[in-house]
């Protein structure tokens, strides 16, 4: 008899709620029950509410049980799970859990489904079709589809990567750089991780892509210290693509080159910042470089360089193997294709939600989301990371689109959602933000260095009721300069949470004791 | 990031902190990754490895200095046996992270950065672990746990700091 397929995720997160023991007790009751299995360790589905997530290859697809502990793995077996058979924790079909039911895996097609190391299985599932169809093209034609995608820089800033590309092409040098921005260090964000440790090869192609698009020979992939189970991952995968004959000298057996090479981060928020991740790949401490130039113009060591986020590079092999148009098609205004929205925080349906640019807020947050972990109202959602706006839940019917969400003073950013109930306290928010800018720092301008940690005090003095109406004049003051004068967005964004909970919080800030009146 | 417990460590050596240099030497940008493993092998950049990196890549000590203060992995003596980062990102906190914060501090006794006097634990904090749909989170000695309470950050941390794990 034929063993039985059985997936558990390798994923951090699933991990960190017993994904590994779980996959061990399956092979323990397995054994015991002289059950032949062949365990295969994926990526995560990315429904983390029900990780450790299960599932079984039948004859009708794959079939899911979750969450599940390895305390629960006998009963599950005597319940016939390696058969597919019927338990409170059974969920059916995976892909027909509703959340994941209704999503467009366009840039996640893989992550969750296959052996992320696995190359035989990457290329039976459509892998390197993209960087084929890449060679059959010129450095021109490969730029133009990617900014007839629409597709945008995934890292928060939007801007969009074709023209980042064609600057780069554009440039007469011998030598030029692909960096991938793998610093994730954005609260509420998650999906960069989930990738690399789900499906690696699919951000080795892009980079590759990239190389050949632009004319660069070497790419460099940074990532963040926090994320060791990426690191290793990666490291694998790109060992695994040097071997295969994917990338180094002969690119594919042809005469293009691209080599691959790791960078690990130390700690450091501001290294998410590409000036500053150049500084840290450069092997300096990781202050922002001020701009101009672009990186696109002097990068990495000078040199014309691509710096995108994770998944900018990976969502251009589906891209190239599959047209500009298959992308362009969805989404809304300037916001094409699809994002990998992130539910993270006080939700109780947490984990990534890949779909198309358009959907709101609040089909996000209730719909995918079904409102908080802890049973209580929404409040407030964090959208877009540390930097990014407070919003209230009036502000539900916005669609998830980087203009829309520009016109209300807010930012869509990388897509990252982190939800509030009723106990939180936006004044303790937004002094955290300054807080945070204090403390992440790189030091490098007056108005972000010194401005973060005046912050700080001024909005203990407007908690405790102190000389209010002046400090709360005082504290716009310094928002204003802090937007106007900070050379990187650390410190010209961190007013944007801050003055986001002021203006839909007010009642938060008033003192204390009054509210006690 | 701590990956292994202190036990792993080895004593300075000069011979091995060389070879090191010359493993990375050749590489762009190569003090970061010298850097690391530096640490990873010694547990920590004391000043005489500072000197040593500073010597060998033709760098000055201030530069070298620079670099090993502004991260917040590289560390200038050695951890605890088990180093235990806290998550204090926004997501953890909409999910009770500055109590769990706080109950750390206490059951341990030492702030942020501190290691405790048994020499069983580094407490330290971080912004985001990337387990944002699972908060609060926890990593200690670079294992991730999510979804962690009072309750289950004592069980934890009852097991951190003995030489058997």
């Amino acid at each position: 008899m034929e063993p039985v397929a059985v997936f558990v995720p390798l994923d951090a997160a699933s991990c960190s709620v017993g994904a590994d023991e779980v996959a061990s007790a399956i092979v323990r009751e397995a054994t015991a029950r002289q059950r032949d299995v062949r365990l295969v360790r994926t990526g995560s589905r990315g429904m983390f509410w029900l990780e450790p997530l299960v599932e079984v290859s039948t004859p009708y697809g794959r079939v899911a049980y979750g969450p599940v502990q390895a305390g629960g793995v006998g009963e599950l077996m005597e319940a016939g799970m390696l058969d597919g058979g019927p338990h409170p924790l059974f969920l059916g079909r995976t892909e027909e859990i509703p959340q994941l039911r209704r999503q467009t895996r366009f840039t996640f097609s893989r992550v969750g489904v296959n052996d992320p190391l696995s190359a035989a299985d990457y290329e039976a599932t459509g892998g390197l079709s993209g960087l084929r169809r890449a060679l059959e093209m010129t450095p021109q034609q490969i730029v133009t589809t990617v900014t007839d995608s629409g597709l945008r820089g995934r890292g928060g800033a939007g801007f969009p990567t074709g023209i980042k590309w064609q600057t780069v092409l554009d440039m007469d040098s011998e030598l030029k750089f692909i960096a991938c921005n793998a610093d994730e260090g954005d609260s509420g964000t998650f999906a960069d991780r989930m990738l690399m440790e789900g499906d690696p090869f699919l951000l080795i192609e892009g980079m590759a892509i990239a190389g050949l698009a632009v004319g660069a020979s070497e790419g460099y992939i940074y990532i963040r210290s926090e994320y060791p189970d990426a690191i290793k991952m990666m490291a694998t995968a790109v060992d695994i693509a040097h071997l295969k004959g994917w990338i180094g000298p002969s690119v594919l057996g042809t005469s293009h080159s691209f080599d691959l090479y790791l960078r690990v981060g130390a700690g450091s928020y501001i290294c998410g910042e590409e000036t500053a991740m150049l500084e840290s790949l450069e092997g300096r401490r990781g202050v922002i470089r001020a701009k101009p130039p672009l990186p696109a113009i002097a990068g990495l060591f000078g040199k014309p360089t691509v710096v995108n986020n994770v998944l900018s590079l990976a969502t251009v092999p589906p891209i190239l193997a599959n047209g500009a148009e298959a992308f362009r098609e969805l989404g809304v205004g300037r916001s094409r294709g699809t994002q990998v929205f992130q539910l993270a925080g006080n939700i109780r349906y947490g984990g990534i939600v890949e779909t198309a640019f358009g959907i709101t807020l609040g089909e996000l947050v209730e719909g995918y989301g079904g409102g908080t972990a802890s049973g209580r109202p929404v409040r407030a959602v964090q959208v877009g990371g540390p930097l990014g706006a407070y919003l209230p839940t009036s502000r539900f019917d916005l669609p998830m689109d980087y203009e829309a969400f520009a016109e209300v003073g807010a930012m869509v950013g990388h897509g990252g959602i982190v939800v509030f109930d009723d106990t939180v306290d936006m004044s303790r928010q937004a002094r955290f933000a300054m807080e945070f800018c204090a403390e992440e720092s790189c030091g490098k301008c007056t108005p972000c260095r010194v401005g973060a940690v005046r912050g700080v005090e001024v909005i203990d003095r407007i908690i405790a009721g102190d000389n209010r109406e002046a400090n709360l004049e005082l504290l716009e003051d310094l928002c204003e300069t802090m937007v106007d004068g900070s050379l990187c967005a650390m410190g010209g964004l961190t007013p944007l949470p801050v003055r986001s909970a002021l203006q839909h919080f007010p009642e938060d800030f008033a003192p204390k004791e009054a509210t006690l009146l | 990031m701590v990956s292994k417990t202190r036990s792993s460590y080895v004593p300075w050596s000069q011979e091995r902190a060389v070879a090191i240099v010359e493993k990375h030497r050749a590489q762009r940008g190569a003090l970061m990754p010298i850097l690391h493993e530096l640490q990873d092998v010694f547990g920590h950049i004391d000043d005489r490895t500072v000197d040593l990196v500073a010597g060998e890549l033709n760098l000055s000590k201030a530069e070298v200095y620079g670099v090993v203060t502004f991260y917040r992995d590289f560390r200038a003596g050695p951890p605890g046996r088990s180093v235990v980062h806290v998550c204090r990102g926004e997501a953890c906190q909409s999910m009770g992270a500055e109590r769990l914060a706080r109950h750390a501090r206490d059951y341990l006794g030492v702030e942020f950065g501190d290691t405790t006097s048994d020499g069983a634990v580094t407490l330290e904090q971080v912004f985001c672990l990337g387990n944002c749909a699972l908060s609060p989170a926890v990593m200690i000695d670079g294992r991730l746990k999510g979804r962690i309470d009072e309750a289950r950050l004592d069980e934890l941390l009852a097991t951190c700091g003995t030489e058997e794990q």
